[in-house]
């Protein structure tokens, strides 16, 4: 049987593919704005590459740089396509940026962050594995997707 | 001119190894004013706030006193109970008031990074004056200015940093401008108050050498300086880890036998019980001076933020 009968066609939309296994749901939850839209999830497909991955397609939704930054984050050998009148128009691989602003927290407890109703910015200073620089308080976090950020 | 660039100063680099000199060179000229007992008018007309969330007694005074030699004024507070951070007044929302109030900000604030933030929303010039256990460039600079007035060189010298290099905000500001001028340092401290990784990644580029020990009698010997610190009470979680490591280094008469007599002892104050008082008389322990310094290397930084 065909993938593509498996999983159903989507006319206009993103279709986020190779996400990390298990890592579906945690992807769904950085996309904002999906609540009145079509969502197919399909968890632990088979994968020629990885054995395994988890797939998510999103109909008339396509992603800001801030969602493609935290799904690079959350499972780096994502890929994204979008999808118009039932063609892929685009196709992009996810791409751990080298500067991230609102997501993930500071693990430093003095750090200012911590305190004030402002984004949290990191320079990203290693990306295998993810380590990100508050650029505050100049503190290293290990940035681990589905558990805590851990301070290094 | 570069040196006329320096919009902010929150952490030592921010500043190039030229405007450093030229800090320290127009330092020299604040501290021959002082010592010729001449007033100067040059800020006559300018405000400094000084905005210390936590307490201090040289970094604050040092700052109000180079504004006033400088011909300034002086606002601010001295204590964050008498701010309207006691009523949760955010940090940003006190600088976005401040800055309307004076020309130049001297901030000292408990959590790390907060003079880098208090600076995104500043359109006056901040100064950093400690961020928790962060970074404190301007001592930083008295402290290289000491060092310049003592050994009249600030390069290629060997220097040991000792005591509390984890959370002691004044070595982790020290230890980049000594690496950006080719010293070699030597960390002495306990395994769990080392120098942050964070700051050693830092420095990688610089000329300086780094070398790490937990003991301070193996190297005393091969010292040109020897910088120690306080245990950072305030900054430890648990005080029971903080009675632990307490009192780890102390330096005495006995110690100080065996120190090589062009050795400096320099401390950025305030001791507990790392330096004992028996010493203070001996011409190598040079800490008081060291603060005194503050306050023309201050004159320096204010005149040269202000763009006068």
């Amino acid at each position: 049987m065909k993938k593509e009968q498996k999983i159903r066609k989507i006319i206009n939309g993103t279709v986020i593919d190779h996400i990390k296994p298990d890592c579906a749901i945690k992807v769904l939850s950085i996309l904002g704005n999906i609540k009145d839209e079509c969502v197919i999830i399909c968890i632990n497909a088979k994968s020629k590459k990885y054995k395994k991955k988890d797939i998510i397609k999103i109909e008339n939704k396509f992603l800001k740089e801030k969602e493609y930054n935290e799904l690079a984050l959350i499972s780096p050998n994502a890929t994204i396509s979008i999808i118009k009148n039932s063609k892929i128009i685009q196709k992009n691989n996810a791409k751990i940026p080298d500067f991230i602003k609102g997501i993930g927290k500071c693990r430093n407890p003095r750090c200012i962050t911590n305190y004030e109703q402002i984004d949290p910015e990191f320079m990203v200073v290693c990306k295998k594995p993810i380590i990100l620089k508050c650029i505050y308080c100049e503190c290293n976090t290990k940035y681990i997707a589905d558990k805590e950020e851990k301070i290094l | 001119m570069v040196l006329k660039q320096i919009t902010h100063l929150t952490s030592i680099d921010n500043l190039t190894k030229e405007q450093i000199n030229f800090i320290l060179d127009k330092s020299k000229q604040m501290l021959n004013i002082l010592n010729s007992k001449k007033t100067l008018n040059i800020c006559k007309g300018k405000i400094l706030a000084c905005l210390f969330f936590e307490a201090s007694t040289r970094t604050r005074l040092s700052f109000e006193a180079a504004m006033h030699r400088l011909g300034g004024n002086v606002i601010g507070f001295a204590d964050a109970s008498t701010s309207s951070a006691k009523k949760g007044e955010s940090l940003t929302d006190t600088i976005k008031t401040v800055q309307n109030y004076a020309d130049i900000i001297c901030i000292r604030h408990p959590l790390e990074g907060s003079s880098k933030l208090a600076a995104k929303y500043c359109k006056i010039p901040i100064i950093n004056a400690g961020d928790g256990g962060h970074e404190h460039p301007t001592q930083t600079l008295m402290d290289l200015f000491t060092i310049m007035i003592k050994k009249n060189t600030i390069s290629n010298l060997k220097i040991g940093l000792c005591g509390d290099l984890k959370f002691g905000r004044t070595t982790h500001s020290l230890l980049q401008a000594l690496a950006l001028f080719g010293n070699e340092i030597i960390c002495i401290s306990p395994e769990e108050l080392r120098m942050p990784n964070e700051i050693k990644d830092k420095i990688q580029n610089y000329g300086g050498k780094i070398f790490q020990t937990e003991n301070l009698n193996e190297v005393i010997n091969k010292l040109d300086i020897l910088y120690i610190t306080r245990i950072q009470k305030e900054r430890f979680i648990s005080e029971k880890e903080y009675l632990r490591l307490k009192g780890r280094y102390i330096l005495d008469k006995k110690i100080m036998s065996i120190a090589p007599k062009n050795l400096f002892i320099m401390h950025p104050l305030p001791r507990v019980d790392e330096i004992n008082p028996e010493i203070d008389n001996d011409k190598r322990c040079i800490y008081f001076q060291q603060a005194f310094f503050g306050v023309p290397v201050r004159m320096a930084i204010l005149e040269i933020m202000l763009k006068i």
